[in-house]
């Protein structure tokens, strides 16, 4: 492990460094042990509190949520990321009339609280939940990865564009042909970061009464009884978490496998060393 | 390395997902009994009605709530179960509709009104106070049943016995209720707003609200589940809450009907079979169905 | 809209609530998030691992069941407190740092090597390295990305709404209620509410972004 912050750590520095992290993780781990025993007191951890999901119809309803919410994200995502696209090609679009209006969308759509967009959806235009639910993440989400885009267009070196204008193609094209496939790539993990974000707002939803994961959890705990709550909102917590890093891990791996270039950081595995010994 | 066995963790994670998600697709419903009144055959309609058209359709669309015990409140099998639902069925029932045939629709409390302008939804049976605001823009049959905001404290609480001691006090209700209004506007309390009101009740036990308020109905339905954790702060209620059905304003003759069917329930005892199949397990007395507001 | 006129008092609260929400969780944020992002890139091993475990967790769960945990969980570890805001800024301020951290960090993974480089060779430690040479320079180009990690803890406060503190939707939702045939009317009033907070952070975001652009 090296950094360009500090020098690498002699002897004694690198004997501190590990009895300060033998302290560090001691405090840790003990700290989660007081709150373990703090909820063991008063019987949080009780087979009986956890013998629910051995029952064939919890996991029925957990199923049906976790459906739900992959669902709704995927079908939000699929649809917002072209959007995106079509909204960040108005948004730097050289004709004024055009960009002025759709950045006023833009600021519109990002400075609105999802939740709110979803009520504003079910309630004006009276259509089932899943819709409100995916039409507040799609406005919402579409808006972002059009801000996302553009930042990686404009991070792109201005030789870009003008090599493409030069050899003839039309503004149109150079954006098409030349900026947005890198720029796209250049944000992956912007976009990714994203996806999750969109993926762990579907739990909004439940504040419509679309029958998500979080929803699903929250009437499981009202019909079993509050006894039932710590265990449903742990495994809750814990699927959520668990499908969250998947994706992030997928993209990653993704990512990964994209860029074969970033071959001689991988030693590092930190996207760090990448991005700074490209500069 | 690390990446390595994180890719692995991972792997089995997903693994996992995707084992729970082929479990809940082989298990089976849940074992709440539910009532199938008896249907009527071929009842006949004068032409053009909406019992007519909802008749020949061969299905109704009915919203209630899913969150509210011993009236709408989903079970793991999915299909809600409580008192509204028993009388939206009784209501199918009459118009030749079996209770399968019944989609039930969630509303919350805020997409009530649109949900019945909209035609989302052909009647609502969800709690639903009559009240004038409300008949602007909604009709209501019934009122098929009064309650009555309360208040539930902490089992050993002695100070709170009527609404105007929680002046000044902590208060848990849901988000934009009915009673949770009434109770800053007219007793002083401090509101403490929940999403559910299941979500009070560990605030109450941590003794960082002093009480939570709603209809006494759903109270009852708490203390009933905890009568070791729970009382209601009076047997009193403070305002009256006249649960009504919802339908589209203009549609008088529906109104007319459903109001007909009411007291044929009554009459027949299904009314009382229905609330002893329900709310009658915490609370003991059935009532009887309140005079009727025809208009 | 005469619904919004004659309840401008509640919009009027429930927009001082959010904003005094959304400052106080952001100013905690904004410290918990750069020592977090100062401790991943730190020379010890447990920081690194402590930081990296924390924004991985923290940016993984929904706010929500953040929510919940610092609403209900920690009541019952004994934390007690009289104000539910402080749970909401508990929750908001500990979700908000992990996205600031990781933002702080890629800053900090911004600034040329050289600049770092140089700094050590003239003989600093990683602490004045850092606070000295690399934050400052990362803060330029990390302070757009920071303003918008703010507009969006504006919009998350609306989730304390569910959690015991009434705040701008959570008032949007009583009139809602009361007001069923003016839904419209009662939402946009919400809607102006917001983005008068979001709309000049946004517009600041990219003020800064352009003259930081101006500047490389």
């Amino acid at each position: 492990m090296s950094s360009v912050l500090y020098d690498v750590p002699g002897p004694k520095a690198r004997r501190v460094s590990r009895i300060g992290s033998v302290i560090g993780s001691l405090l840790i781990v003990g700290l989660l042990a007081w709150i373990a025993s703090t909820l063991a007191q008063q019987g949080i951890f009780e087979g009986r509190r956890w013998a629910i999901f051995t029952r064939a119809d919890v996991w029925t309803l957990l199923g049906n949520g976790i459906g739900a919410t992959l669902s709704a994200a995927a079908v939000a995502a699929v649809i917002a990321f072209p959007l995106g696209l079509l909204l960040c090609l108005l948004r730097i679009s050289d004709v004024a009339a055009i960009r002025i209006p759709v950045r006023i969308v833009l600021e519109f759509l990002r400075g609105m609280p999802v939740v709110l967009m979803m009520f504003f959806v079910l309630l004006v235009f009276g259509t089932n939940q899943f819709i409100a639910v995916v039409a507040g993440l799609v406005l919402y989400n579409a808006a972002v990865f059009a801000e996302i885009i553009r930042a990686g267009i404009q991070s792109l070196p201005k030789g870009q564009r003008e090599a493409g204008l030069t050899v003839g193609l039309t503004s149109f094209q150079s954006r098409m042909i030349i900026e947005l496939p890198q720029a796209v790539r250049r944000m992956m993990p912007s976009l990714v970061a994203q996806l999750v974000v969109l993926l762990k707002d579907t739990s909004l939803g439940y504040i419509v009464a679309y029958g998500e994961l979080l929803r699903a959890v929250q009437v499981m705990a009202d019909f079993l009884g509050t006894q039932f709550l710590f265990p449903i909102f742990f495994v809750a917590a814990a699927i959520y978490i668990a499908i969250n890093i998947c994706v992030s891990r997928i993209a990653v791996w993704i990512e990964r496998r994209g860029t074969t270039k970033a071959a001689g950081g991988v030693a590092k595995a930190e996207p760090a060393a990448v991005e700074t010994a490209a500069k | 390395m690390k990446a390595f066995l994180s890719r692995r963790k991972s792997l089995l994670v997903a693994a996992s997902a995707a084992l729970a998600l082929s479990l809940s697709a082989c298990g089976g419903g849940g074992g709440t009994a539910t009532s199938n009144p008896p249907v009527a055959e071929k009842p006949s309609f004068a032409a053009d009605t909406t019992m007519a058209k909802l008749s020949s359709a061969g299905k109704i669309t009915i919203g209630t709530k899913f969150d509210q015990p011993l009236f709408g409140q989903k079970g793991l099998d999915g299909k809600p179960v409580g008192f509204d639902v028993e009388i939206g069925k009784l209501i199918a029932a009459k118009l030749g509709i079996a209770a399968d045939k019944i989609e039930w629709v969630e509303t919350v409390s805020a997409n009530r009104e649109p949900f019945i302008q909209q035609g989302r939804v052909d009647i609502i049976v969800a709690t639903y106070t009559i009240n004038d605001k409300r008949k602007e823009v909604v009709g209501f049959a019934g009122p098929y049943y009064e309650a009555g905001q309360a208040l539930m404290v902490n089992k050993d609480n002695t100070t709170i016995t009527k609404p105007e001691d929680v002046k000044g006090k902590n208060v848990c209700s849901v988000t934009g209720s009915t009673p949770a209004a009434t109770i800053v506007e007219k007793y002083g309390a401090v509101l403490v707003p929940a999403a559910t009101y299941s979500a009070c009740l560990e605030p109450l036990r941590n003794k960082q609200v002093e009480a939570i308020t709603t209809d006494n109905v759903i109270l009852a339905g708490f203390v009933d589940k905890e009568p070791d954790a729970f009382k209601l702060a009076s047997d009193q209620t403070f305002t009256k809450e006249p649960y009504g059905i919802g339908l589209k304003k203009e549609d008088t003759v529906f109104r007319g009907w459903i109001n007909d069917q009411l007291e044929a329930f009554a009459k027949d005892g299904s009314y009382k079979k229905a609330w002893e199949a329900t709310a009658g397990s915490a609370i003991k007395t059935a009532p009887e169905l309140p005079a009727l507001n025809r208009y | 809209m005469d619904v919004i006129i004659e309840n401008l008092p509640l919009y009027w609260n429930g927009f001082l609530r959010t904003l005094f929400l959304s400052t106080v969780s952001g100013v905690i944020a904004l410290f918990v998030g750069t020592l977090l992002a100062a401790a991943r890139v730190s020379p010890v091993a447990a920081l690194r691992g402590f930081s990296t475990a924390y924004v991985e967790i923290l940016r993984n769960t929904p706010l929500t069941i953040a929510f919940f945990f610092a609403a209900i969980v920690l009541p019952r570890l004994g934390v007690k407190f009289e104000q539910f805001e402080v749970a909401a800024i508990i929750a908001l301020s500990a979700y908000t740092a992990a996205f600031i951290a990781e933002a702080v960090r890629s800053g900090v993974n911004s600034v040329p090597v050289g600049q770092a480089e140089a700094a050590r060779s003239i003989g600093m430690n990683f602490g004045q390295v850092l606070s000295l040479i690399i934050l400052p320079q990362a803060l330029r180009t990390v302070i757009p990305p920071l303003i918008n990690i703010l507009i969006a803890l504006v919009k998350n406060s609306s989730v304390a709404g569910a959690f015991f503190v009434l705040e701008l939707f959570g008032y949007g939702r009583q009139l809602a209620n009361a007001n069923g045939d003016q839904v419209l009317a009662v939402l946009l009033g919400v809607a102006f509410f917001y983005l008068l907070i979001t709309v000049p952070l946004g517009i600041l975001a990219s003020t800064v972004e352009r003259k930081v652009a101006i500047a490389r």
